[in-house]
């Protein structure tokens, strides 16, 4: 098998749709995914930068609350404080339609995959306060703009970002021999979160050749990396292990003061190393093509990855050039973000019917949905991310939220639904099995049509 | 009933071990159990809950008289054993954590337990995620990453008579615990489906060609009639879109008011009060790597409601159910430089149920001086959690010492009797 426009855009893009044309290449494809990120420009998301003025504006709530206890200065304070944490709330509703919108309408949908793709492999979710709100900013800022560069810099930029510094308790980690720690006679020190889910989820992987050796001496090289909420993210020499600090056999730092640029060092040889190549070659070709892809292609994502020290460019080129990767119907099943996202794709949503300034129906219409079926919106369970098994998203309670939404969303969304005749035709590309078309044609009305359509096997899956 | 049908098809399509070539698979016959009678599995309950993120059982069950315990743990102005807020002396050696405080009547009543410095086979990397997978396998070391079954379910196809309602896996995961060949319920309480006849009968049609498919929409279309009416709002009935629009809205808002755990405890509940025996779910939030007073506290909270609405939940049937909460691994003897803990190996598990001799503390204390830890850092299994947990299959359900080390826990030695069911 080869490159086919029609399981291209379901396999690696975001789905079929009747309103935007899909690229006819592999060339056309890679040459839209490093062009302009023109969907981005028009359903925009803030970057992080963009986000941080909040933190920084509470920050200030709060020492002037704390400034003022018992005065009407406070009380104006905390009541400011709400709705600030209420107008943020609303705004990652509004990021999570985006997000669906630029699915809908890309005409470029394998950036939109990838962009998922990574933000899960280095997962990083808030907590606590307004960084519970801030994984789209983060994936703005430190995903999206790496897709195609090398994956050592988007380690780097995931590695520096404060919600990862936050969600894995870097920020307040401290050398047990800094300036810091010293200061406060060993009340402060180490926590090694960070360094052991680097090591084992964003690079070398759990059976990679790391011991527990590695991760302390990691957790060390990676201490004096933190943020404040007023400055954002920040090395902080006084919190850093002075020393040298041996990972993986190689030492970095040593006789001079610790320096950002020894952590940088370290990620660069860490993300270079084989077994991160093997790593993410296999989580690459079993996120896109199948819970148990062809070792072939794991091999040569693997040596591609190698040869070319981790160019992603490069690495999608010989995925989408492989013969394994375009196996026929039957892959994986779509997670509910994509079953979501290519159903309103399908169905040409308008941008003005997804309720983007209405928490409550953003609630109703996705966000209790997508908890149904299994993938709460920027809630992973852990720093692991979304499960890749088809079993564990095809289970009798999501699969009954997904034919439940199926059957009822769509009319919601788009009261003049098209003839589930037509529509089948449209979801798969000609290419529907005779039984779904069946299905559609002898529905009781549009709405069941329609539901049966996107509830179907040969759509769920991709 | 007379015999029931237990499809294979469901635990290997699921497990991804056959693909394309399903209907000429040898493996593709389905395999008829004898159901013997009414009483299967006998009377008794087991509830397992699965505790991730690393629970701190040095935290929780606490060992103040161990003269090294102050020294890693003491944090500046806590409060002492025995204060008003403060950990709750057990036994005059172990104090359990102020946020179970209220199942101090169970555990004077003999129904509350723990097993300590107990730890799965699985050691030095200490990942959750494979930690939790050999947890819930039951194994001494990770299968690849298809045909694994749970331990739970292994037990159950031991049982000649399982039916379709004999064990629940309650909540929106999958959890390994109870997958595997034996017929086993998967819902969720906030789960709902509701079809009009004719799009039931095309659904069905349709998903016979996918047997992944086929399989769970016909379980969830079972369960779902089975399910409580106040969540049937009848979709599908109305005309229009304001019509669908309001059922959308009444469902979704049903469906969010039914999260969370009291819901899966009454579910449970109200199920092992029918024919239901053995239930499992899971509680995340146990990964306490910074500050970990108040996220231990909140998990901790949550696991005590849970146990007090499953009691209040089976009424009568309290006394013949054990809950067993376990977790894939301890944390550090030492707090560290943040005043959590980092993953590590030796912890605790925790019992509770009218069917439990309780009321103490069974495990061998390693102790906590630098040369007595696992590594110098963490405390020292004394026992495999799997024997426990096989001695309470064996006190619950009478299966053979012989059936649980062969073949629910592969390559386990079961030890000395704990005697922990009454």
């Amino acid at each position: 098998m080869a490159f086919d426009p029609i399981v291209a855009e379901i396999r690696f893009g975001c789905g079929l749709s009747p309103s935007v044309s899909a690229p006819v290449s592999v060339s056309q494809k890679l040459s839209l995914l490093t062009g302009p990120d023109h969907i981005a420009v028009q359903f925009p998301i803030p970057a992080f930068a963009e986000f941080h003025p909040w933190m920084v504006e509470k920050h200030e709530l709060f020492q002037v609350r704390r400034k003022n206890r018992g005065t009407e200065t406070a009380a104006k304070a905390r009541k400011d404080i709400k709705l600030l944490q209420k107008h943020v709330r609303r705004e990652q509703m509004k990021w999570l339609g985006m997000a669906m919108l630029r699915r809908t309408y890309t005409g470029d949908g394998l950036r939109e995959r990838l962009a998922f793709f990574w933000a899960d492999h280095f997962t990083a979710v808030g907590k606590n306060g307004l960084l519970r709100r801030a994984t789209s900013p983060y994936v703005e800022e430190a995903i999206r703009p790496h897709l195609t560069g090398k994956f050592a810099d988007m380690l780097v930029a995931t590695v520096t970002q404060p919600l990862m510094l936050h969600y894995l308790d870097q920020q307040q980690s401290v050398g047990p021999n800094s300036d810091k720690a010293m200061r406060r006679r060993g009340k402060a020190g180490l926590n090694e979160n960070l360094a052991r889910e680097l090591l084992e989820l964003h690079t070398l992987g759990v059976d990679g050749p790391y011991d527990q050796q590695d991760v302390r001496q990691l957790a060390e090289l990676l201490t004096g990396l933190t943020y404040h909420p007023r400055n954002g993210f920040t090395f902080r020499k006084d919190m850093a292990e002075p020393g040298a600090e041996t990972v993986l056999g190689r030492a970095y730092g040593g006789a001079k003061q610790a320096q950002l640029g020894d952590v940088i060092a370290a990620l660069h040889d860490i993300a270079r190393h084989p077994s991160t190549a093997a790593n993410i070659a296999q989580k690459l070709a079993t996120h896109f093509v199948s819970d148990t892809p062809d070792a072939g292609l794991v091999a040569d994502l693997t040596a591609v990855f190698r040869e070319s020290e981790g160019d992603l460019l490069a690495v999608y080129r010989v995925l989408l050039e492989h013969p394994k990767a375009w196996n026929p119907a039957g892959g994986n099943v779509k997670q509910p973000v994509d079953f979501i996202g290519s159903s309103m794709r399908a169905l040409a949503i308008e941008p003005a019917k997804i309720p983007l300034r209405d928490e409550r129906e953003m609630r109703n219409q996705f966000v209790t949905p997508m908890v149904l079926m299994g993938q709460p919106w920027e809630r992973p369970g852990g720093p692991d991310g979304w499960p890749e098994d088809d079993a564990d998203w095809v289970t009798p309670q999501r699969i009954a939220a997904r034919i439940e939404w199926a059957m009822t969303m769509p009319t919601v969304l788009r009261p003049d639904l098209p003839d589930p005749r037509d529509f089948v035709e449209v979801a798969l590309g000609g290419a529907a099995p005779e039984v779904v078309r069946f299905a559609a044609a002898s529905a009781e009305t549009r709405a069941d049509g329609i539901g049966l359509v996107l509830a179907s096997p040969a759509f769920q899956r991709m | 009933m007379g015999t029931k049908k237990l499809d294979r098809r469901a635990f290997l399509t699921r497990s991804g071990l056959i693909g394309c070539s399903l209907a000429t698979s040898p493996l593709f016959a389905p395999i008829t159990f004898a159901s013997a009678d009414d009483s299967v599995l006998g009377d008794n309950r087991l509830v397992v809950i699965i505790l991730r993120g690393g629970m701190d059982g040095i935290d929780v069950v606490q060992p103040f008289g161990d003269p090294d315990f102050a020294g890693l743990r003491q944090i500046k102005g806590a409060d002492p054993v025995g204060a008003e807020k403060g950990p709750i002396d057990l036994d005059g050696f172990f104090a359990l954590h102020p946020a179970l405080g209220d199942l101090m009547p169970l555990w004077r009543a003999g129904q509350l337990g723990f097993g300590h410095a107990v730890s799965t086979p699985y050691r030095d990397k200490r990942s959750h995620f494979d930690g939790q997978d050999l947890l819930e396998a039951g194994t001494v070391a990770l299968a690849g990453a298809s045909g694994r079954d749970g331990w739970l379910n292994r037990m159950l196809q031991e049982i000649p008579s399982i039916r379709a309602e004999t064990a629940y896996s309650i909540g929106r995961e999958d959890i390994l615990l109870l997958r595997g060949q034996a017929e086993v319920a998967n819902w969720s309480p906030n789960a709902q489906l509701n079809l009009s006849e004719q799009a039931r009968r095309l659904t069905e049609l349709m998903m016979a060609g996918d047997p992944l498919f086929a399989d769970a929409t016909a379980e969830a279309l079972r369960l779902a009639e089975g399910g409580d009416d106040s969540m049937a709002s009848g979709m599908g009935d109305m005309g229009g879109s304001g019509g669908m629009m309001m059922d959308m809205r009444q469902s979704m808002e049903t469906a969010r008011k039914n999260s969370g755990y009291r819901k899966i405890a009454e579910f449970a509940a109200e199920k092992l009060r029918d024919d239901t025996r053995v239930a499992a779910f899971s509680i995340n939030g146990w990964d306490t790597h910074a500050r970990q007073t108040r996220p231990l506290g909140k998990a901790l909270k949550t696991l005590s409601e849970t146990i007090l609405q499953l009691q209040a939940g089976l009424g009568p049937i309290w006394g013949k159910t054990t809950v067993v909460a376990v977790t894939e691994f301890g944390r550090t003897a030492r707090l560290n430089g943040t005043k959590g803990t980092d993953h590590g190996t030796g912890g605790a598990m925790i019992l509770a149920g009218g069917a439990l001799r309780g009321g103490r503390v069974v495990g061998r204390w390693p102790g906590l001086a630098e040369a007595d830890l696992y590594q110098r850092r963490d405390l020292m299994p004394t026992r495999d959690v799997r024997a426990n947990l096989a001695w309470i299959m064996r006190g619950l359900f009478g299966l053979p010492v012989g059936v649980l080390e062969k073949t629910v826990f592969p390559g386990l030695d079961m030890g000395t009797d704990p005697r922990l069911i009454l």
